[in-house]
């Protein structure tokens, strides 16, 4: 068969990476980083994940349409977050909107 | 009863050409599952991120009362089990049958690690009136402390909660919502992982059975798409909801 096998070693190193970006993660949290703390969170998780899609589950030595499946599901997942996100940022009422100054809702 | 009878050549059934084919759709469609399943996260993901833009406060506190290093070793249990689930692949695709089975067997404990450790955060939390519903209660740890709790780390929660009520009236309404999202995403999270147990169970019994090789490992490595996902869904929890407001 001609499949590509991922070797031992490629997994282990993917493993260390997992695990540095976990800890950079966790340090980062404690950090005061203002708006940027969850930027650094999920840009750091989005790392991850793509490590584990892309060799973890093979998807860079899997056929073309089945690249296409994945790269469909985020960008569907992109539709669904901001098209509603957009929603929420401007059909509701001013006061109500995203924004920092949305806590004097119950005054 | 009915026989069903499929057109079958060993492992390779009749409507494809060859094993690596059949490989290649089965993929495929676990990948399609799979985008499915990431839409289905993928909302509960978006109600979060709303609320947690209106509440950040209360999220902020809800997020505290998290135990960070039972997040944190879950994290590289979770992790560690899906390296063993690869490892599982690459044996059977290099023929070393007793090698299957044991990392299969890794990956089944440390999923089952994974879940206990689940069941302790759950417990804490009931005993601290977490739980969304009447008993609700933000201030509860922190006005009825236990010989076991730091006092200094009570003291600090006190601080936290009452800064919060003082700024937010409805801070327990509002960190219900915090934890009702807490126990639908875990909850749901940790269902995942016991269907992944089950499929296991049943893969480490047909690696006993010497089932996997190099030519037919289909199930391994389509069971371990589904490893990997839910993996990569705690990757995104874990920063989500233990660490959203830790520096403080």
């Amino acid at each position: 068969m001609s499949e590509h096998i991922v070797s031992w070693k490629v997994y282990l190193v993917i493993f260390v990476l997992l695990m540095v970006g976990t800890g950079t993660t966790v340090w980062a949290a404690f950090q005061n980083f203002g708006p940027f703390n969850i930027v650094i969170a999920l840009g750091i998780a989005t790392i991850k994940a793509t490590l584990v899609v892309l060799y973890f589950m093979h998807a860079r030595y899997s056929p073309r349409r089945t690249q296409l499946v994945i790269v469909c599901s985020v960008f569907w997942l992109a539709i669904m977050l901001a098209l509603t996100l957009a929603d929420y940022q401007t059909r509701q009422p001013r006061e109500s909107r995203l924004s920092p100054s949305v806590v004097s809702y119950h005054a | 009863m009915r026989e069903c009878r499929v057109h079958r050549t060993g492992d390779l059934f009749g409507q494809f050409q060859t094993l690596e084919q059949q490989k290649e759709t089965a993929a495929l469609g676990m990948w399609i599952f799979l985008a499915t399943e990431v839409l289905f996260f993928g909302g509960m993901f978006l109600t979060y991120t709303i609320n947690r833009h209106f509440y950040f406060t209360a999220f902020g506190i809800g997020s505290n009362t998290l135990d960070i290093k039972l997040g944190g070793f879950n994290t590289v249990v979770l992790i560690l089990s899906s390296l063993t689930m690869a490892m599982a692949v690459w044996s059977a695709q290099t023929g070393k049958k007793k090698l299957v089975t044991g990392f299969l067997i890794a990956t089944l404990s440390l999923g089952t690690v994974f879940l206990g450790v689940k069941v302790i955060e759950y417990k804490q939390k009931f005993d601290h009136h977490l739980i969304p519903g009447h008993g609700f209660d933000m201030t509860y740890r922190s006005s009825h402390p236990t010989p076991a709790d730091d006092p200094r780390e009570i003291a600090a929660e006190k601080e936290e909660v009452e800064k919060a009520f003082a700024s937010d009236l409805d801070t327990n309404a509002h960190a219900q919502l915090y934890f009702s999202l807490y126990f639908a995403m875990t909850g749901l999270h940790a269902l995942h992982m016991i269907v992944g147990a089950g499929l296991l169970v049943w893969l480490i019994k047909e690696s006993f059975r010497g089932r996997f090789s190099p030519q037919y490992n289909t199930p391994v490595e389509i069971v371990g798409f589904y490893w990997h996902f839910v993996d990569i869904v705690w990757i995104y929890l874990f920063p989500l909801l233990y660490l959203i407001d830790r520096h403080r």
